[in-house]
């Protein structure tokens, strides 16, 4: 079992609904993003989540774009992004999960993207323009490494495809809350914890829902139905928003705190 | 994705219908104004002193461009699903034109998405589109052209995908887009294949187009693939020098990469971040390419070439002065491919060259005015040296 999985089962096993904050590698700065990952345990996250920038981010909505741009003004590469996740390893709490569009993993060769992520210290991979269709050769890499490859699920998808991707999925489910890009606001509709509920009972796996949640009270609603909340954009616009980058841990640590708050309701 | 399969399943269906061809042909006819002409070239032609060079008159198609083919055949589609809405992303302002011109003839709602580079260089177009009610939405992310609309316009049909149609302007994007923007321009080629045979009794030797994503140069391409004697030529934006960084030569010089969708030839760096572009002309400012002319230059099929920003000019220039019509500057990358080849090859031969627009947008660019006053100069001085 990987340790994504066990780590969702614990958290069902304690009722506890899992919380993955995401951060932009290299965002605001190095030091910076290495000090809010640490503390990320400290804030209640079971998992977390690490992008790699990207000049392209088609599913991003303009906080990570703005992050994403940044990260790479100031030299972030895939290569940097695995050096500072294995700066972690040994003592790290929370299963890493890492998120990049396709092209730069391709860039870097897939087999060797894999081995050297997973002598990183990552257990799981999200590749947010990967259909599932184009997926098998990803699929199999992941799979020999010991590595989870979890796919996006969208609202629109027609009922065969929902089960196609469950069953492809790795990990844990990702639901995509909002038709449309990260950081969306939103509200959560009845149809929309409805759905939720439907692709719980479909599915053998954890299911974690991200884009658009960015309040403590949305995450409440949405952990009522989903075994995990997935916050990124809320994040970088607090970091974003801080300025200070000294100060950013700390507010950081407050909203995950409040967002824990609001997801260990029961 | 869901939306993606819905108009696969939605052209396949269309395709079979008698009623949706007779439509998409009637409009070609009498709103688009097809078939477009061919023109031979007779100074151009004398002044390069070799091959005979035809014009597929493009330009003359109805708001300036071949763009109004796809966006004919793609707004019944849209009209099809039920959409009320379309979208899309433009360079030169033409693929905007054209999309706000079929969303005023069905009353579809419309937003275009415009590099703000774009929208300074390529004015007169954005007056059109705001002229036929589309709200042009300008893009100040990355490089602030074509690539940037494009990623800006894909994240807008993702929210609104229910009630939006995506027309997009190239035979770019994920599958089913470069099969039926080719499709839809393909009456390019078919026009003049029996243009060129009805007039001159045989095939073309060589056949010309520019490519940024490559819609005009597939269209004129496709109906010539299996004529194996007509040579194909696609003109990308050397801009600046292919020595430089400051360049859209796609094909040329950059690797296989996946960008908005498709596996095609990509201008990246090594980390596989797309890089920026380069060309005078906003419609080839685009880091990638249909993947179709990808397969095309691996097979070997159509020759790639370059030609520079200073060459297009030049040739933009020429075909004012010596014909008397203004090219697009996108379509004059080709124009100037085509003088260089002219003279390579027997007086006999035919060159055909695919005008794909009309130059009028340009003209508020200020490489074009340095340009233009350059020939003037130039005029003024043969002039003066002629009467003494």
């Amino acid at each position: 079992m990987n340790v994504i999985a066990q780590t969702l089962a614990r958290c069902a096993d304690n009722k506890r609904k899992a919380l993955l904050p995401f951060l932009t590698a290299g965002y605001p700065d190095e030091k910076t993003f290495l000090r809010l990952l640490e503390d990320f345990g400290d804030a209640g996250a079971d998992l977390v989540e690490i992008g790699i920038p990207f000049s392209d981010p088609l599913a991003d909505g303009p906080v990570i774009q703005q992050a994403s741009q940044h990260a790479l003004e100031h030299g972030m590469t895939v290569a940097r992004t695995l050096g500072l996740l294995r700066s972690l390893n040994g003592t790290y709490p929370a299963p890493r999960i890492l998120m990049s569009y396709y092209n730069p993993v391709r860039a870097y060769g897939l087999q060797r993207f894999v081995d050297h992520a997973q002598s990183a210290g990552v257990s799981g991979l999200i590749v947010p323009d990967l259909i599932w269709e184009e997926g098998a050769e990803v699929e199999r890499v992941c799979r020999d490494n010991g590595i989870d490859l979890i796919y996006l699920l969208a609202r629109t998808s027609s009922p065969q495809r929902r089960r196609q991707i469950i069953r492809k999925s790795r990990g844990f489910v990702y639901l995509v809350s909002v038709t449309g890009v990260t950081g969306a606001k939103t509200s959560f509709s009845p149809s929309i914890l409805n759905w939720i509920r439907r692709v719980k009972q479909e599915s053998t796996l954890p299911v974690c829902v991200g884009f658009g949640i960015t309040t403590p009270a949305q995450a409440q609603q949405v952990s009522r139905v989903a075994d995990g909340v997935i916050v990124g954009s809320a994040i970088i616009d607090l970091i974003r928003h801080t300025g200070d980058p000294g100060r950013a841990v700390g507010r950081v640590r407050d909203f995950l705190r409040q967002i824990r708050k609001g997801i260990d309701h029961d | 994705m869901s939306a993606l399969q819905e108009l696969d399943g939605e052209y396949r269906r269309a395709r079979r219908d008698r009623g949706f061809t007779s439509e998409l042909r009637e409009l070609m006819e009498t709103y688009a104004g097809r078939p477009t002409p061919l023109f031979f070239a007779r100074r151009l032609t004398h002044k390069h002193r070799g091959a005979r060079i035809l014009l597929k008159r493009e330009d003359l198609a109805h708001t300036g461009a071949h763009k109004i083919n796809n966006c004919l055949g793609q707004a019944l589609l849209a009209r099809r699903m039920g959409k009320k809405r379309i979208i899309a992303e433009t360079g030169a302002g033409q693929h905007g034109v054209a999309v706000a011109t079929v969303a005023s003839l069905f009353g579809f709602a419309c937003t275009v998405y415009m590099g703000e580079e774009d929208i300074i260089r390529q004015a007169p177009n954005v007056a059109r589109m705001r002229l036929l009610n589309a709200e042009v939405v300008a893009v100040n992310a990355g490089s602030r052209t074509l690539k940037d609309a494009t990623n800006q316009a894909i994240r807008d049909w993702v929210t609104n995908v229910e009630s939006t149609h995506y027309i997009i302007g190239s035979v770019v994007g994920p599958h089913p887009y470069p099969l039926l923007v080719r499709d839809f321009q393909a009456i390019i080629g078919r026009e003049t294949r029996a243009q060129v045979q009805r007039r001159f009794k045989q095939l073309p030797d060589a056949v010309v187009a520019c490519v940024g994503g490559g819609s005009n140069a597939i269209g004129m391409f496709h109906r010539f693939i299996a004529d194996t004697s007509v040579r194909l030529v696609g003109v990308e934006s050397a801009g600046k020098g292919l020595h430089t960084h400051l360049h859209a030569a796609t094909l040329k010089k950059g690797s296989p990469g996946v960008l908005h969708g498709s596996l095609s030839y990509l201008l990246q760096d090594r980390h596989g971040q797309v890089r920026p572009t380069h060309s005078v002309a906003a419609g080839l400012d685009y880091p990638g390419v249909g993947p179709e002319h990808s397969f095309l230059k691996d097979n070997g099929r159509v020759q790639y070439e370059t030609a520079t920003d200073a060459a297009a000019l030049r040739a933009f220039v020429e075909l004012t002065e010596t014909e008397g019509i203004i090219p697009a500057l996108e379509s004059s990358f080709a124009l100037a491919y085509a003088g260089k080849l002219a003279p390579q090859l027997q007086a006999s031969a035919l060159i055909v060259v695919n005008l794909s627009g009309r130059g009028d947008k340009d003209l508020a660019n200020p490489q074009v005015q340095q340009a233009v006053e350059q020939a003037a100069h130039q005029r003024r001085k043969n002039a003066a040296s002629g009467t003494r």
